[in-house]
This record gives structure tokens, sequence and C-alpha cells, in this order.
């Protein structure tokens, strides 16, 4: 295992699922879930994976942790390919890599007590003895903050958002090293969110956690990334640190989704200009040609309709897809290239041109 | 002076089980005028959606306990029979379900259910009850409404279906508008689209909406007064702007606190509230949020009034003893976290 390279990676990774009908179950059509999709996960890191329902950001996390197989391309986890691994040799990766659900009332086993559903993990893996387990999990329950008398309790028995804590000391029993989230908050009150997202950041650091945190609201990313993804309709269409991202998003709607967020101040809501994406994410099924986003795009033009644009290197880590990119002055303009992310079908000679009689609209700023 | 629609006065509802009283809702009063916005916030088991489907009646049975009135345009609610209240109920006031999933009949056409919401109330043929329905989807923003209303709920969206529990609660041009969660369940996208809607459609109908969530970001613009509800009862009242930008509940601060914003430098820790919602059965004495409380004092064990004690007009009420000065020294490190510190 090299030190620098990532913890887990995909490269070129799809997800496809076939639709099938008729009477010989032949397959009709194809649900691009994921396509082509290269992104990288460094060690210590949170990578936030953002986009609305049906952008395949959950596809793509269960896709890394295998609990889907991919159509094409590859999944490593520290430098070792994982995609064509059966069941067997998946076993003892299962230990390094977890996951915690968004519905902490259907991830939950409804018949077995909290001590089984946080301990199986061990006695399935046979990292503790029968003793040692029964400590480790009340261990755990504190560790999550709820209390070691809870261990023989049922779920039922437990809030929303106690139940999501479950299902985070779970996840934690066997020390994994990546756990991706999907949507941990998207089930609770606001309230429990931010005990969640604060108990979640305490965790990382006392056991050494590398996130992959999906989400659809961009205010709940912003407190745990150190990197955010921005997905739709399957693709990749920015990548950019987290604090870059809320500053200076480059893909029109990763700023439409920025818009999205509500502010609680009444001034400050008021006075900013929403951008309302009109309809919704269209079908997976047949994707629009070129940029996927064009349909919704309040700056889309003639190409964004025939070409689909490359992911492109603004520098600082920051990469998007689009041709006409936000608040990208002339001189970055000029030397941008197409990243190494870019996916396979992309033009790569279509990065976006100097397009200074164009407007470049700058997002509102809202000063504190 | 605007017209009064609603005008709930010390409303309480107990349902009676097997483990004891629960006390859902806990002397309620509030007032609606024709075309106002109130919104109510509160946690889960705060008791804001028992107060609102108790205004359809929609919690009446054996268990179930009221006291105090709901009167619209003069008339108890509470009082009327199960045949009268069915005239008002989707008529004049109408309901907006929190999961567009299950709120709608999966065996009928979406236009079908529209089309029966409007032939309970009103005595018209088949073909113009449809036509109304396109109608109705139409100015929900559902494109080709011609063809959709023809569709059964799965083959709609998450924000679709919510678009036609709209149509549907509207079908009848009802005064009262009740939203309950009606965008908890959506994507903040399809979130912002639903509260503009519903902002719009509020002026288009000329109704009065009552808008429940866990999110006071979600009612930053749309809503004109606000009620904090905590275990059953009101702990804060007042103006949006009041509730905003001079809040005095210690539990009004740690929802506001709780909300991750994108207009404020990142905290280190996000605000939050400790603990869970008190059981409705067994209630902590005096201030029901004092056990979550950081700033309790003795005095809290006594159970403080909903009173004005900001002295604001129009009034803003708060249930919390701790002087109004104290408060907003207290409030700043609650509600801007760690950073403010």
């Amino acid at each position: 295992m090299s030190t620098n390279g990532p913890l887990v990676e995909t490269v070129h990774l799809k997800k496809y699922f076939p639709i099938r009908s008729g009477l010989l179950q032949r397959e009709v059509a194809r649900v691009h879930a994921v396509d082509d999709v290269t992104l990288q996960v460094y060690e210590g890191e949170t990578v936030g994976l953002v986009g609305e329902s049906g952008c395949g950001k959950s596809t793509l996390g269960r896709t890394i942790v295998r609990l889907l197989e991919p159509t094409d391309g590859d999944v490593c986890f520290e430098g070792r390919s994982i995609a064509k691994l059966g069941a067997r040799a998946l076993r003892p990766l299962r230990r390094e890599m977890q996951m915690v659900f968004q519905d902490p009332y259907a991830s939950l086993n409804p018949r077995k007590r909290v001590g089984s559903i946080i301990g199986d993990p061990m006695k399935i893996h046979g990292t503790a003895s029968r003793t040692e387990r029964r400590q480790r999990v009340q261990e755990l329950l504190e560790t999550v903050g709820l209390s070691p008398e809870h261990y023989n309790r049922f779920p039922h028995e437990f809030s929303g958002g106690q139940r999501q804590r479950i299902g985070v000391a779970r996840a934690l029993a066997l020390r994994p090293k990546l756990v991706v989230a999907d949507e941990p908050v998207s089930a609770l009150d606001v309230s429990i969110q931010a005990q969640m997202i604060n108990l979640l950041e305490e965790l990382q650091d006392d056991f050494k956690l590398t996130y992959l945190f999906i989400a659809h609201d961009l205010g709940v990313v912003r407190h745990v990334s150190d990197r955010i993804a921005v997905m739709y309709l399957g693709k990749l269409v920015e990548l950019s640190p987290a604090e870059e991202l809320y500053t200076r998003p480059i893909m029109p709607y990763t700023e439409a989704l920025l818009s999205a967020v509500p502010i609680p101040d009444p001034d400050l809501s008021e006075q900013r200009q929403r951008i309302v994406l009109e309809g919704d994410v269209p079908s997976p099924i047949s994707p629009p040609p070129g940029c996927r986003f064009h349909p919704r795009c309040r700056y889309a033009t003639d190409i964004c309709s025939r070409v689909e644009p490359p992911l492109t290197d603004y520098g600082n880590g920051h990469l998007a897809a689009c041709h006409h990119p936000l608040n990208v002055d002339k001189e970055t303009l000029q030397r941008v290239q197409a990243a190494p992310e870019t996916p396979r079908a992309a033009d790569e000679s279509a990065l976006p041109a100097d397009t200074s009689g164009e407007s470049q609209p700058v997002p509102e700023q809202e000063n504190p | 002076m605007a017209e009064k629609l609603l005008d709930v006065k010390d409303l309480s509802v107990h349902f009676a089980t097997e483990d004891g009283l629960v006390r859902a809702v806990d002397g309620v009063s509030f007032e609606l005028e024709r075309g106002k916005v109130l919104g109510i916030v509160g946690e889960s088991g705060s008791g804001k959606s028992v107060t609102a489907m108790t205004l359809l009646g929609l919690t009446r049975g054996v268990n179930a306990m009221f006291e105090g009135s709901v009167e619209y345009k003069g008339q108890n609610l509470l009082k009327m029979s199960e045949a009268e209240l069915r005239r008002f109920r989707g008529n004049e006031l109408a309901m907006i379900f929190q999961d567009p999933m299950t709120s709608l009949n999966p065996v009928y056409r979406v236009g079908a259910q529209i089309s029966e919401a409007i032939r309970t109330h009103e005595d018209v043929n088949k073909q113009t009850a449809k036509n109304r329905a396109v109608q109705l989807l139409r100015q929900v923003g559902i494109p080709h409404p011609h063809e959709r209303v023809d569709d059964y709920p799965h083959q709609f969206s998450g924000g679709m279906r919510q678009r036609a529990m709209i149509a549907m609660a509207l079908a009848n041009n009802p005064d009262v508008l009740i939203a309950d969660e009606p965008t908890t369940a959506l994507d903040v996208t399809i979130q912002a689209q639903i509260i503009e809607l519903i902002d719009r459609l509020k002026d288009d109908f000329n109704s009065s909406v009552i808008l429940i969530t866990h999110d006071l970001g979600v009612v930053a613009d749309i809503a004109d007064d606000i009620a904090v509800m905590y275990a059953g009862r009101i702990v804060e009242y007042g103006t949006k702007r009041q509730v905003f930008y001079d809040p005095q509940h210690p539990y009004a601060w740690g929802l506001l606190g709780s909300i991750p914003r994108l207009d404020r430098e990142k905290p280190k820790r996000l605000a939050s509230i400790a603990g869970a919602p008190p059981s409705l059965i067994n209630l902590p004495q005096g201030c029901k949020f004092r056990p979550r409380c950081p700033h309790a004092f003795a005095k809290c064990t006594e159970h403080p009034p909903l009173e004005n004690r900001v002295g604001d007009s129009p009034p803003h009420l708060d249930r919390c003893w701790l002087t109004v000065e104290r408060k907003r020294e207290l409030r700043e490190l609650t509600i801007h976290g760690e950073a403010a510190a």
C-alpha cells in the first residue's frame, strides 16, 4: 500500500441497471445510474457527494463498497482492484468499508436487540469473543452518545436520531477505514441533524475515519467535507475543495443547488436572487445528449446540447464540466486543460473557449 | 383589518393510551387572517401535526379528548358533527400531507383523485371536473397536464406528486390551506420550488396558509407569523422578524443555531440542542424545555406563562423566565455557535 495513494478510488466507473421486458425478459433499455465517474478519496478526508434524487450518488456509494457490481470501470481500495472480486475474497474487505444508511427506520432489523445489531459484525468476522463483544458494544453505545443500558433494547424503543446513532455504532464495530454515509441526516429533524453532524466529526478524529458523505443538501455537506463532488444524472460535474465550492461555483448546476439552500434570515433570504431549477432531473434511461444539465440550465447554448463538456481542471484541485463556466477569469480560461477524470465519451477538444463577449455572471455575494 | 378566518383558543388534545395520558397539544392559541401565512415550527413530537389535524377533525376517536375551541369564521369546528364538518373539510379548509408517496392512492389515476375532490363538494359532471383537474395541474406547474391527468401516482416523481397533492388541496378553492411538512420528503431544489409555488398560489386563490415544518429556514421566506411549539405548547409566538431577529426562547435559539448556514463563516461545531424531546406522557415539571436548556435556573421548575415580555407591538409572546436583557446576552453563543465566541 502506498502512503500517498488514495484510500479508495473509482476509475471510469459505470453502473447501469438493465430494464427487462417481454416474455423473454430481454433487455430493452438501461438506467445509466453511474456513468463514467473517476473519483479519489484520500485517507483521513471527507468527500461530500451531492446531487438531487436520482443522480446516482447512492449507487456510486454502494458500488464503491461493492454492495453493487460495477458494469464497467474499476474500484480500487488501497491500490488494489476490488471491482471483480467474488463474495469470499471481498469478505475481509468488508471490515474496512462500512455504510451508514439513510433511513434509520428501515435499516435496523426490528426483531433484533441493539446488542446483536451492533455486535453481529464482530461475531461474523470473529474479531471479538462473546464477553469482549458485550463490552465493546457497550463502549460503542457510549461513544455514539447512547447509554450501555440500551444493550438489550429493540430498535422500536428509540427515536429516529437515536436509531441513526445505532446505525453509526454498527458501522464502527469493525473499526473500518472507510465509512460511506448515505444521507445519514436527511431523515432527521434539523435540531437532531446538527447533533449527528457533530458526532460524525468527533468520530472521524477518534477513529481516524475516511468518509464519503452523500447528501442532497449543500448546507449539511459543507460542515463535514474537505472536498465536494457534485453529481448530475450519473456524471461527476464538479469537484472542488469544500470552501471554494461555496464561494466560487463553476458549474451552473452547483450555483442552482447553492441557491436552493434556505437561509434562516428573512432579509437576506429576500435579497438573494433565487435560481429555481425548472422541472425535475430527466430520466437516466435516456439522458439528454451533450451536457446532461443543458435542458435545465439558464446559460445553455447550442454547443451544450451537442457536445459533452470535458471535466476541466481550473487549478487548485477544482474541476468542472461546463461549456460556460462561471466565476472563471480570462487567464485561467486560457490555460485550462481536460482533467484526467474526464469521462471517456467526452470530447476533450471542446474545452471552454474564451467567452469574453458573453456575460459571465457572478453569483450574488451574501455578506454576513 | 383583514378578515379573521381561524381563531384557535386554548386548544388541548389528549389521547388516552395504555401507557397513560398523552398530552399531545396543551393549551394552544393562535389566529389566522386572510392572506396570511402562519409557520408552526418544532421538532417531531412537539404536537404541531396533531394541532393541524385537529383543525380538520382528523384526530377524532374514542380515546381522544378535546378542550378549548377552534373557530372558523365564527363557528366552532370542535363541536360540529362529522357530517357538518365534512362540508368544510377539503372545501374551505384543506390539507397537504407530508409524504406525497403515501398520501395519493396508487390504484387511481391522479386526475380521478382530483376530480373526486371537486365532485365531493360541487355538483358538476365528470367532464367538467376533469377539465378543472387539468387546469389545476397546469396551475401547479405540471408539464403537459392533458396527458398527465391520466397518469397513475407512480408515474410522477416526488416533486410532481407533491404538486398533485397541492392541486387536490386547492381543488375547491379553500380559504385555509394547511401544509404539514410539505417539503420534508423532497430534495432542496424541489423544496425551493414547492415553497415558491405555495406562496404564489396563496395569492392566486386568496387563501391563508398554515405551514408546519421542523426547519426554520423553510419559513424564512414565506411566513408572516411564526409559532414555535415544544412538547404540545407554543413557547414563542411573534411576527417573522421578531422570531428571527429577536428570538426569546432558548428552544428557538437552538432551532436557529442548528441550521447549517451558507451565508456565514463555517463554525467549528454546529450549535445543537442536547437530548431529545420529552415523552408526552411524563412531562417534566415547570418549563417543559428545562431538562434540555443550558440556561435553566431555580425558577424554571415553575411553569412559565406565554407572555409578551419584550413589550413589542404586535405582541411577541414567549414562555421563558429569563429576563429579556439576559436572553439577548446569552443567545448569541447559542445561535452563532463557537465561531461567535
